[in-house]
């Protein structure tokens, strides 16, 4: 018996893998002996779509500049596998929208934690919209962190890459402390939209939810955000903080 | 059923349970009003529970229809037979010809599967693969030959019925004298029932699969154990589930979050009872028929004798308790003195129970003990045979070589059997070797156990040392032994796959859609071994043909038509393929199986 080569999860197979199709001897659920006549009635739920909204915060952010509203959402729909997936976030201030990110992108499972995502990203609000290709990653790593990383192209050759992370950590079976943290770069500066080469922004955050049940969880919490580089320069040319403290009040909900 | 699922429901605002609902005492019981009164007054009568009434001789007929309860306070419509939870018992005989008129008052097509009766299958009940199942409004005649005895039961095999509420006994008496004595006969079906729409309850596992697991480790456990035991050992033990996102509670998909647990169709606060005299021998027909619970069942007191499991005598073996999977059967005997005992039944991830009562009249009842604390999974339910102390407390990204180490007996000694075999052929025992199907690498599984246990004395998590001797598969010794006295011509393995986080459920990493038949050669002797890559124990059930269990040497135990693998479990079995045509095999566990954990089998 070979334990040297013992690895639990993921992995490729080995050449010499069983073939899962050995004992068929051709057969399939359609076709051979004591076959119902015409296409395969029995459907389980494998092949079945099904789907979910998530808004993880949707939240009253309050800094001492000023209140606005934020929001972070993401959807699916699909089978196991191969889903179709929507994600937003941004902030709307004084009834405008001030910042936000909206992707629709193909989400692929390529190993047990993991999915590859494809798509497009549309940037609106202040200053000039901006579209982008977007090739990520999205799943669960070990140790329980959702991880979502994703890099773009843009129009004149613009690029950027976005990584976030979130972890839960239960305190009681309800009461759960959700620490989270993103980060935003950029390939060449982009000042109509006050964003500097390299590192522009990062975030990390403290929320506390409350799950009266897993689909309703009202939370409290704190963030600290900071803008880095060039795109703190075009901030303070603006008048605006480069660092500050937020305090925030909303709900985690799906359906 | 229209290929997409709706997810639309209301948001729950109402806090989740903390607790399990111990339900009404009346249940959907009405009494004093006749049934068709109050049909003709509220146009359906409600479903009656708690006394199936028994139906027996040749000629049976089964109606399905829509049918009020009531188990939590809540109105809900459940799915029976004859307005009944459970089912009519039917009473069938040896040797007799049944025929059995099943009508389809729903709205949708509907199945009854006749759970571990050998027929022609045609007759076996399962849509889209024996039959064309059941459309609305029509009666389909079921006719078959009894050719065994035993204690089994029926179901619904279409969607979610059968957790709805569509199931019964069938109880084939033998011809000449039952060599199991009793002075009196109870079955005792324990099954679930949950309020909410079952597919409801699967989109929601589809979104975040630990759900209905309020169990989960917390903050808090973890202090208690640093306090216990040290800040290192607190680490380690989490460590290696944290790596590997698996999570130690993980006992079951569903709880009694959702879900009620009954026994004949009462709750535990209708307590169910069965009448005895004092010193009588009293024969307990245990079904296990719910959708997703795995069953520890005791009765503080009494001593239980199991004669029979699955439908088919064995040699007397006494214990304490038992646990049994969804499909599986126990039939044992007791002898009570007292006035009174509670039948207990708590669900193998401790959130609830089913409970009734043996007593010497009604309205008695006797403690009902308390739910046994919460266990958290082993690694030896993890990763098998590996012993966890010999590793020592590091155990960095589980690939070290391994070959200085002490694995706790059983994977060895099978390496030794398999070079040193005695007896006969190459096929004389169950080949140790595991092969994983290349379908195991990828999104479909999230862990593959190279090391399996294939001991099968282990009672399993939850019930190890705890002071009362539980019956194991090892225990049981089917009379008379195998049906055929051939060894195996040929190995088939089958992996048990399933990824918890995206909850999906299959057999060698392929879910039921992408997969291919099992084809068995008609008459010939074939060994199974299900060797299960997952953390849960899955009830595997295989229609229309036994499956003969054997020890890891290859010697014969017990013939059984649902068979319980444990996580890191290896299990062979030898089936003789008998019976020509298509069967159904998957796990019993209902959510499994629907998505995906199932397989076609040819015999042709």
């Amino acid at each position: 018996m070979d334990h040297g080569s013992m690895n639990m999860q993921g992995g490729p197979a080995p050449a010499d893998a069983r073939d899962p199709h050995a004992y068929s001897n051709g057969l399939t659920l359609e076709s051979g002996p004591y076959a119902l006549p015409g296409p395969r009635q029995l459907r389980l739920s494998d092949e079945h779509a099904f789907g979910s909204v998530l808004l993880d915060r949707l939240e009253r952010v309050y800094t001492k500049d000023g209140n606005a509203t934020a929001y972070d959402a993401q959807a699916w729909f699909g089978g196991t596998y191969d889903r179709l997936v929507l994600k937003a976030e941004g902030d709307v201030a004084k009834g405008k929208l001030e910042e936000a990110r909206t992707e629709v992108l193909w989400g692929h499972a390529i190993a047990s934690y993991w999915d590859t995502q494809l798509g497009v990203r549309q940037d609106s609000g202040t200053g000039p919209d901006r579209t982008w290709l977007a090739v990520g990653i999205q799943g669960l790593a070990p140790y329980w962190f959702d991880v979502d990383a994703t890099a773009y192209v843009g129009g004149a050759g613009r690029t950027a890459l976005r990584l976030s992370g979130e972890y839960e950590l239960l305190l009681t079976q309800r009461l759960i402390l959700q620490p989270r943290m993103e980060v935003n770069l950029y390939g060449r500066r982009d000042e109509a939209r006050g964003l500097g080469s390299g590192l522009a922004d990062a975030a990390a955050g403290l929320r506390l939810r409350y799950e009266f049940s897993r689909q309703f969880a009202p939370y409290v919490g704190v963030e600290w955000a900071g803008k880095f580089g060039q795109t703190a320069d075009f901030a303070r040319a603006e008048g605006q903080r480069t660092r500050e403290t937020r305090y925030v009040a909303g709900v985690r909900l799906w359906f | 059923m229209p290929p997409l699922r709706p997810f639309h429901s209301p948001l729950p605002l109402v806090p989740a349970r903390r607790r399990f609902v111990r339900g009404l005492v009346a249940g959907g019981v009405m009494i004093g009003l006749s049934p068709w009164l109050r049909a003709a007054a509220q146009g359906l009568a409600d479903t009656r529970t708690g006394a199936a009434p028994v139906l027996s001789g040749t000629n049976i007929d089964l109606v399905v229809a829509e049918s009020p309860v009531n188990f939590t306070g809540t109105p809900r419509m459940a799915t029976t037979i004859n307005g009944s939870i459970p089912a009519p018992t039917l009473k069938l005989r040896e040797g007799d010809t049944v025929t059995i008129r099943v009508t389809n008052r729903l709205r949708e097509a509907t199945s009854i599967h006749w759970h571990g009766i050998i027929l022609p299958y045609q007759m076996d009940g399962v849509p889209g693969i024996s039959f064309q199942g059941i459309p609305p409004g029509e009666t389909f005649t079921y006719q078959f030959r009894l050719e065994q005895t035993g204690t089994y039961w029926y179901h619904s095999h279409s969607g979610m019925q059968e957790q709805t509420g569509m199931y019964g006994a069938l109880i084939v008496e033998p011809r000449e004298a039952d060599p199991i004595r009793a002075d009196r006969d109870y079955v005792v079906q324990l099954s679930d029932w949950t309020d909410e729409d079952p597919m409801r309850v699967l989109a929601k596992l589809k979104v975040q699969s630990d759900y209905y697991n309020y169990h989960q480790p917390t903050a808090i456990d973890f202090f208690r154990d640093v306090a216990d035991m040290g800040l290192s050992r607190a680490l380690d033990k989490r460590a290696m589930w944290n790596q590997m996102r698996m999570n130690p509670t993980d006992l079951a998909d569903l709880s009694g979050a959702t879900l009620t647990y009954l026994m004949n169709g009462v709750t535990p606060a209708g307590n169910w009872t069965g009448l005895f005299r004092p010193g009588e021998r009293v024969r307990l027909r245990f079904i296990n028929g719910a959708a997703n619970t795995f069953y520890d069942v005791r009765i503080p007191g009494l001593k239980m004798t199991v004669v029979q499991s699955d439908g088919q005598n064995v040699e007397p073996v006494t214990v304490d308790e038992f646990r049994f999977g969804p499909g599986e059967t126990y039939d044992v005997i007791v002898t009570p003195r007292e006035d009174a005992y509670t039948i207990f039944a708590q669900s193998m991830d401790r959130t609830g129970f089913a409970r009734g009562t043996l007593a010497v009249r009604e309205g008695l009842s006797a403690a009902v003990p308390a739910l046994d604390p919460v266990e958290w999974l082993t690694m030896a339910d993890m990763m098998g045979a590996m012993d966890h102390a010999a590793m020592g407390h590091d155990m960095p990204g589980m690939k070290h070589d391994m070959s200085g180490m002490n694995h706790g007996a059983m994977a060895m000694d099978h390496g030794q059997h398999a070079m040193h075999g005695m007896t006969g052929g190459a096929m004389a025992k169950p080949s140790a070797t595991v092969r994983h199907a290349r379908t195991e690498y990828g999104p479909s599984t999230d862990m593959r156990v190279d090391m399996p246990r294939t001991n099968l004395d282990d009672p399993g998590i939850g019930l190890r040392n705890n002071g009362r001797r539980v019956l194991t598969l090892a225990d049981l010794r089917t009379i008379g032994g195998p049906l055929d006295p051939r060894g195996a011509e040929r190995e088939i393995e089958l992996h048990l796959t399933g990824n918890m986080e995206r909850y999906t459920w299959s057999l060698d990493g392929l879910e039921f859609g992408k997969s291919t038949p099992v084809h068995l050669k008609y008459g010939e002797r074939v060994r199974v071994i299900l060797h299960n890559d997952t953390m849960m124990t899955h009830p595997m059930h295989l229609h229309g043909m036994w499956s003969e269990v054997e020890t890891p040497d290859g010697q014969f135990l017990v013939r059984r038509h649902t068979i319980p693998v444990q996580p890191a479990q290896r299990v062979s079995f030898l089936v003789t393929a008998d019976a020509l045509g298509r069967w159904a095999w998957h796990c019993h566990l209902m959510l499994h199986m629907d998505m995906g954990m199932f397989r076609v089998v040819v015999v042709s």
